[in-house]
């Protein structure tokens, strides 16, 4: 679905990279997370497969065509995007958030309406309550619903996903992992999401790239990465969660 | 008073109107300018700091001098090229739209600037276009601030456009000037609220507009948007109205044009400089004319350089001059000849280099002379400005804005060797209170004001004939001098006005108590000529 072929980023004309000869294939109904520190490209990695960013070298194809030879606003409307910030746009209701990427694409408005309606619904947000409130008046949960809603509302079948739960409380957040996850099978969505968040990857993603200095450390399933890490750093990353699981067992038999 | 306020009242439909259309013009030119040059800019990072400067300068200069500036400029550059007059509505328009620029493209470029890059680039990411990304997020979200800006800018442009008059555009500024000069304070009180109720409504429509906008009001959409349409339309189609109703009609029904003879003129434009004077003359020209079945439109409060190139240009037909300023001034003449000599260089002069022609004096002088308190001059013994330049060491001088730079004032200090302890320049009218009350010891006063004789001035003699006489003149442009019907009429008032006549109906307008307006004044002063 989409495939990624030695690309490479460099801001000063090749002085220094941001991301390296990369590359990965990610099949369709995947749900591929790209896990590491900030700065180490991942974030970089993600907006050059829909030309938010222009690789340097190498070359991006998603589904079969390769992005350069396409027309960077066409892709982009093509392809489902759920920002780090939400980035609800504040003067628009939420009806008008959701609809935004069809009516670029000139639907007619009764078919916007009732498109938004329907993901207003898949996202669980009732829409005769929700529709006509601005972003101002929802929870940070109840927005980043209403971002991802507006990420499928022309029907992609690619979205990318930029630390989209971040901001979140854990309980929030741990809802909408789920919620997406049920999203992702029910539409047969291939997902590409960038987090720094060990535990999320762990329960999202059907492959880990985990990203260092602009480069793959390793690709794997959450199994694979747990039972079998190649590098130190990847071995190091994947005992936190342990640690911390091992730190509540031990309050627990404290009994504090 | 009364009858005072009826007058102002009657001119407020053109005045209003007139300062309405230079607003709205301006404002939108500003507008369609400002905000696009303003969004470039935030693309075109370089040219940030230039464009924001050339703004900031223009803003500088003082409001009157700008205005001023562009009436030379037009001239120079053939009207930017278009022809465009020199004179009224496009010198005000280009001015004031200059002055719109700065607030509307500071607050476009901070307001571009202050939105989250987070929501242009979640624009982007759902596949908008530059244009899109414009229209749908990055002018909606900063137009709390450029309608900031543009309401900074109306309130500036509408106080800014009252200083219009003096480039010979009517606007609420007649009024200010007018009243300036002939000591009517309340006139001058009228057109400051006038101007100012202006901006507050136009002021608040807009901001009405910009909350009704971003709360989803409907209601107050329809208010504000309802007064500032009601106001646009008033201003782009009013003064068309109100000028004609103000071109007041002839009084009695002419004689129809004789077969063969061309067609006459049929309105008759008269302008006037910034003196009472002035304004009375201006309504003894025009009565005469529509009792002889021309009707006239005035032009009020021109600035004196203004209203010669508007003559010799034809935008107006007819206004007074004197002599000795055509001479010092335009003809650069440094001699003083026998007034007779000078009346007629000066008429060929305005002929050949102008196509003006003078129809003569009108029977009067109004000459620059230095006058003091009657008191003073005999307690030191002046009587001519020769014992004064003993004295002038001790003395304080004063004068209207343009004496102290005026050929004559040099020529003067040269011929008898003045030197004041201090000058100070003075409205005309504050000139007479400052010699009355002691803060100037002498004027140049003007010989027909009737405060010489009413503040009890003694004039003091010019034995060499330093300043140049100042016969008052009537001066008609070539399109009027060519209609022999409309030069009839106006020769009928050459040689009627005595100077004693003069100065009583000049004082009668600028007295403190019992004050008639220019218009009665010149009824008294036509009832004079049947004597």
């Amino acid at each position: 679905m989409i495939a990624l072929n030695k690309i490479s980023k460099s801001y000063d004309g090749g002085a220094t990279h941001v991301v390296r000869d990369l590359s990965l294939t990610i099949g369709r109904g995947e749900l591929i997370v790209l896990l590491g520190e900030s700065g180490c490209g991942k974030t970089t990695t993600l907006k050059m497969i829909n030309r938010l960013v222009d690789h340097t070298s190498g070359t991006i194809e998603v589904a079969g065509n390769d992005v350069r030879d396409r027309d960077p606003v066409e892709l982009r409307r093509g392809i489902g995007y759920v920002f780090q910030g939400v980035g609800l746009f504040p003067h628009r209701t939420v009806g008008e958030n959701v609809g935004v990427v069809p009516r670029l694409l000139q639907w007619p408005s009764e078919k916007i309406a009732a498109r938004v309606d329907e993901l207003l619904t898949l996202v669980k947000l009732e829409p005769g309550t929700y529709r006509d409130r601005s972003p101002a008046q929802l929870s940070g949960g109840q927005r980043q619903r209403v971002g991802v809603a507006r990420a499928l509302a022309a029907r992609p079948d690619i979205v990318l996903m930029d630390e989209p739960f971040g901001a979140l409380d854990p309980i929030t957040r741990d809802e909408l992992q789920t919620e997406y996850k049920r999203i992702h099978k029910e539409l047969d969505l291939t997902t590409v999401l960038v987090t720094h968040d060990i535990m999320e990857a762990l329960v999202m993603a059907t492959r880990i790239a985990v990203m260092q200095d602009g480069a793959i450390a390793q690709l794997g399933t959450p199994h694979e990465l747990l039972t079998n890490p190649t590098t130190d750093y990847v071995a190091e990353l994947m005992k936190k969660p342990r640690q911390q699981a091992s730190v509540i067992e031990a309050l627990l038999e404290g009994g504090v | 008073m009364s009858t005072n306020f009826r007058e102002i009242l009657a001119d407020l439909p053109a005045n209003l109107a007139n300062h309405v259309k230079l607003c709205v013009i301006a404002l939108v030119v500003g507008v369609l300018v400002s905000v696009p040059l303003g969004i470039y800019v935030n693309r075109v990072r370089w040219l940030r700091y230039p464009v924001l400067t050339v703004a900031s300068v223009i803003q500088t200069v003082p409001g009157l001098a700008l205005l001023a500036l562009m009436v030379p400029l037009l001239v120079y550059t053939g009207g930017l090229g278009l022809g465009l007059s020199a004179f009224g509505f496009y010198p005000a328009v280009i001015a004031l739209t200059l002055y719109s620029f700065l607030p509307i493209l500071r607050n476009t470029v901070t307001g571009i600037e202050g939105v989250d890059p987070d929501m242009v680039e979640a624009a982007r990411g759902v596949g908008m276009s530059q244009r899109q990304v414009l229209m749908e997020v990055l002018l909606p979200l900063s137009a709390p601030t450029i309608i900031a800006g543009i309401r900074t800018a109306t309130v500036w442009v509408v106080g800014a456009a009252t200083l219009a008059t003096p480039v010979g555009q009517k606007c609420l500024g007649n009024y200010i000037f007018a009243g300036l000069q002939t000591k009517n304070w309340v006139m001058v009180s009228f057109g400051v609220v006038a101007s100012a109720g202006l901006a507050i409504i136009l002021d608040t429509a807009i901001g009405g507009l910009e909350r009704a906008w971003s709360e989803r009001r409907r209601k107050l959409a329809w208010i504000s948007g309802g007064v500032l349409t009601t106001i646009v339309i008033l201003g782009l189609i009013a003064p068309r109205i109100a000028n004609w109703m103000q071109d007041e009609p002839p009084v009695v029904a002419t004689g129809k044009v004789k077969p063969g003879e061309a067609k006459g003129v049929t309105s008759v434009r008269i302008g006037t400089k910034t003196f009472t004077e002035q304004y009375i003359l201006a309504q003894v020209i025009a009565k005469s004319l529509r009792a002889a079945g021309v009707s006239t439109s005035v032009k009020d409060s021109l600035g004196s350089t203004v209203i010669f190139d508007a003559l010799s240009r034809g935008t107006i037909d007819v206004y007074v001059d004197y002599s000795g300023t055509i001479w010092a001034n335009y003809m650069k003449r440094r001699d003083t000849p026998a007034p007779w000599q000078v009346m007629a260089e000066t008429t060929g002069w305005l002929a050949k280099q102008h196509g003006i022609r003078n129809l003569g004096n009108l029977g009067f002088e109004n000459a620059y002379v230095l006058a003091m308190k009657r008191t003073k001059a005999d307690k030191l013994g002046v009587k001519s400005i020769r014992d004064l330049a003993k004295h002038a060491s001790s003395l304080k001088v004063g004068g209207d804005y343009e004496f102290f730079s005026r050929p004559e004032w040099r020529a003067l200090r040269s011929a008898y060797g003045l030197r004041f302890s201090e000058k100070t320049s003075y409205d005309s009218t504050l000139m007479y209170e400052a010699v009355k009350e002691g803060n100037a010891d002498v004027i140049a006063a003007f010989s027909s004001d009737g405060r010489i004789a009413a503040y009890d001035l003694a004039l003091l003699d010019d034995p060499f004939n330093a300043i140049p006489p100042y016969d008052a003149i009537l001066l008609v442009s070539k399109r009027v001098a060519n209609d022999a019907r409309v030069v009839r009429v106006l020769q009928k008032l050459v040689g009627q006005i005595k100077l004693g006549v003069m100065q009583r109906a000049n004082l009668m307008v600028d007295r403190d108590s019992d004050k008639k307006t220019a218009s009665q004044a010149a009824d008294w002063l036509l009832q004079q000529f049947n004597r």
